[in-house]
């Protein structure tokens, strides 16, 4: 790693750094919230529920070690350059295997690089985790501008094609020559803007979650041929669904707004972090009420993520993504950019939002090589089945590393 | 009022009484605010803009007199009653002019009573407000359940036909047998449901959105210019700065938290409604250029009671009795309006409606009229014009009881 890193100038070693009184102030607001009265439904169906939030807000201000996001983090090689005006902070692990295949992975929202931790010791040191030396990642990822502890843009256009760009830049400022790259959600459309923008390097990407451009993924979804088949109708109902979720439409229209509750209240934030979608809410929930957490969904790893977000004060920033999503997918209807050639590899997680039939992520990607239901995990695959993740990986990315050989 | 208020052991007189501590508690966190970075746009197309938001945060928390609530509420007669499970509270002013017509008004989201506040002078005593003596209402003002100072429901169902039924009887209650309704925003499609159900007494209704083509206007006209632009102002509510009704449909709850832990979020969640009555307030308070009576005082009035009643989340909830509302109307007619429908269209609501979707959608129109000012809040912002409307809508239902 050091070569890599004094031939690249622009690169600083990045400590955490928390100071105490704003550890402080943040236990004073949890314990001063003003809580609504309780839904008054015995689900989930008017949102995130008061018996579960204020056992969350318990937790934090109670039992949770503030020190964990320090050390959990600071254990880490973690680095910061400026690309495109704006420093990234990224944590970049090193296989002790030489011919390691580097790989990029991107957080999505509500998460952040603490989504991705476990899975850093399975993708770089394989031999250790039930795989072999030559599955082995060096392995990048950084925080999303606007995210935890990267830069926050000071102007509009930061949609994931930009990222992208600074993706590839910072690739190359690693002296990676040849590299794959990774992501979900939000970080499924800063990949797929990879893809098309196919820098020199890139040889393939992987997804677990189809975020397309909007005409792609409406025409593989729409395909007059398959819309008689139930399963198809059912998925389409579930994408259709996203777009009627006030927390899509209020970030992607109005970010600013929604910014403020992110911003200047504890269980503001951690209400709106959790009411993401209704699996990784009822597996987070039973974590919290029933102390029986599903995989890495831990009350202290999902407690981590929503700290950062405070501690950061990025509940605007991390929004206004949205925001630039929408925008994005409104330019790319009328003016679509090129098809992704590159060989693309997708993983159905069986809990994620949707479930993309293999022929609406192919009709999305031509070049697919890969495609995979997992047994096990949701929306934050990497987060809550780091193993069945990594295996993944390893999978989807094998063919490639052939052709790197050849 | 004696006669009737004495006769019905329900009803009880009502004070506000603010403890002191509340509004020690309010003015600490908003001093405590921990801001965002400011927007990346020179507009609202972001959202509430920091700038305004800053400027509301620092006259609330330094120049706003909190004893302003106490003072306009309690000059007025309040009461409450208890219907249907829950403790409604509303204002009642009758007129000096005994054969005045009894008028129920209703409030909408993010509104409050003290929407209408400035409305009961021009409408109570008209002779002192450019109006004659026969131009007179009794006024009846009553807090939504779940808003301001009435109770929360308790219990799922209080949509919008609920809160009808509860206001026929709350008339009824008051001795009223021969009334008028009036609503804009949540408030007319409360009163909508008043028409539809057409509750004994109840001889005609005023509105001031057209509620139902917010959902839907496929079975609208589009043929005109006017109707077109109706249709495109109706487009760009729901793409720009939806997310508010979104959210409150779907995830009240959610929401909540935030409304009642911290009052930067609330006041910027309140102040995201329309583009219009952003645009208003924002000058009220970052340029001191109030438009009417959209003023820096009063548009704290409000948030200050949304904070203080604790009401954000059970406020929120009333649209996801709607978004339950609507999915079990689906294919189903409700009962045709046959009493008089009165409408005022002000030219700076969220859309225009035309005359010709009135019509469709209230076949029994009577009164129809483009306001030369005023916008969403059109009681609150322009009460003489919106007082003048009221006689003008209901004088057709009066002279009707002579006949």
């Amino acid at each position: 790693m050091a070569s890599t890193l004094d031939r690249a100038t622009g690169i600083r070693p990045f400590h955490v750094d928390i100071r105490e009184e704003e550890l402080v102030d943040l236990r004073r607001r949890i314990e001063a919230t003003r809580w609504p009265s309780k839904e008054l439904v015995d689900d989930w169906s008017q949102g995130v529920r008061l018996a579960m939030l204020r056992e969350l807000a318990r937790y934090w201000s109670e039992e949770y070690d503030f020190g964990r996001i320090e050390s959990r983090l600071n254990a880490l090689p973690q680095y910061s350059t400026e690309i495109d005006s704006l420093d990234i902070h990224f944590i970049h692990v090193r296989s002790q295997h030489e011919d390691a295949l580097p790989l990029i992975i991107t957080h999505g929202w509500p998460g952040s690089v603490l989504e991705m931790l476990e899975v850093i010791g399975p993708l770089t040191d394989p031999t250790a985790h039930g795989g072999n030396a030559e599955d082995a990642f060096h392995v990048v990822i950084p925080s999303i501008p606007g995210y935890g502890f990267s830069a926050q843009p000071t102007e509009v256009g930061w949609d994931s094609g930009r990222i992208a760009a600074a993706w590839a830049e910072l690739m190359s400022r690693l002296g990676y020559t040849r590299y794959v790259a990774q992501g979900g959600d939000q970080g499924a459309g800063v990949t797929d803007a990879m893809g098309r923008q196919a820098p020199e390097g890139l040889l393939g990407v992987h997804f677990n979650f189809l975020d397309a451009v909007p005409k792609e993924l409406l025409m593989a979804a729409l395909n007059i041929r398959l819309a008689f088949s139930h399963d198809d109708r059912e998925q389409l109902g579930k994408v259709i669904a996203i777009f009627m979720r006030g927390y899509i439409s209020e970030m992607g229209e109005h970010p600013q707004t929604i910014g403020y509750s992110l911003l200047d209240s504890p269980v503001g934030l951690a209400a709106w972090m959790l009411d993401h979608d209704a699996d990784s809410y009822e597996k987070i929930s039973r974590a919290f009420l029933d102390g029986e957490p599903s995989g890495g969904l831990t009350r202290d790893t999902v407690l981590d993520n929503i700290t950062l977000y405070w501690l950061t004060s990025t509940g605007a920033s991390t929004s206004r993504l949205y925001w630039e999503t929408g925008r994005g997918a409104k330019a790319a209807f009328k003016d679509p950019p090129p098809h992704v050639k590159l060989p693309v590899a997708y993983t159905v997680f069986p809990d994620e939002l949707f479930q993309a039939p293999r022929h609406w992520v192919k009709h999305a990607y031509h070049n697919l090589v890969y495609y995979n239901e997992a047994p096990k995990g949701g929306h934050f695959a990497a987060w809550e089945e780091p193993e069945i993740f990594s295996q993944e990986m390893r999978a989807a990315f094998a063919s490639l590393r052939n052709e790197d050989a050849a | 009022m004696s006669a009737a208020v004495d006769s019905r052991t329900e009803i009880r007189s009502f004070q506000v009484d603010i403890p002191e501590a509340n509004i020690d508690d309010l003015r600490r966190r908003i001093a405590a605010t921990r801001w965002p970075s400011k927007e990346l746009v020179d507009d609202r197309s972001q959202g509430v803009q920091l700038a305004t938001l800053k400027a509301l945060a620092d006259y609330w928390a330094t120049e706003y007199d909190f004893g302003r609530l106490n003072e306009r509420l309690n000059s007025l007669p309040q009461f409450t009653a208890e219907i249907d499970g829950v403790n409604v509270h509303f204002i009642q002013v009758r007129s000096q002019h005994e054969d005045a017509l009894p008028l129920i008004m209703t409030h909408g989201w993010p509104g409050s009573v003290v929407e209408l506040l400035d409305v009961i002078g021009p409408l109570t005593d008209p002779t002192a407000h450019g109006g004659k003596a026969e131009e007179a209402f009794h006024v009846v003002l009553p807090s939504l359940p779940g808003y301001g100072l009435s109770s929360e429901p308790a219990e799922v169902g209080w949509y919008t036909g609920r809160v009808a039924r509860a206001w026929a009887e709350l008339m009824h209650r008051l001795g009223y047998e021969r009334y008028v309704a009036q609503g804009g925003d949540q408030g007319a499609a409360v009163t909508d449901d008043l028409a539809h159900q057409g509750p004994d007494g109840l001889v005609g209704v005023h509105m001031n959105l057209l509620r139902a083509a917010l959902g839907n206007t496929s079975n609208l006209p589009s043929q005109t210019e006017e109707e077109k632009a109706a249709l495109e102002e109706i487009g760009t509510f729901r793409t720009s700065g939806f997310g508010y009704f979104l959210e409150q449909s779907t995830r009240p709850q959610t929401i909540g938290y935030a409304l009642l832990d911290s009052p930067v979020a609330l006041a910027a969640w309140m102040l995201d409604h329309d583009t219009d009555s952003y645009y208003k307030i924002a000058g009220a308070f970052v340029d001191g250029q109030p438009t009417g009576g959209l003023t820096r005082d009063r548009v704290l009035d409000n948030i200050t009671l949304y904070w203080l009643t604790a009401t954000g989340a059970s406020a929120a909830r009333s649209y996801w009795e709607g978004g339950q509302a609507a999915a079990r109307a689906v294919r189903k007619t409700p009962p045709a309006v046959t009493i008089p429908v009165g409408f005022t269209t002000f030219p700076g609501e969220i859309f225009r409606a035309p005359r010709s979707w009135v019509e469709t959608l209230y076949p029994t129109l009577v009164y129809f009229n483009e306001a030369e000012r005023g916008g969403h809040f059109a009681a609150w912002e322009e009460p003489q014009l919106f007082a003048e409307e009221l006689r003008a809508a209901f004088k057709p239902v009066r002279n009707g009881r002579s006949s």
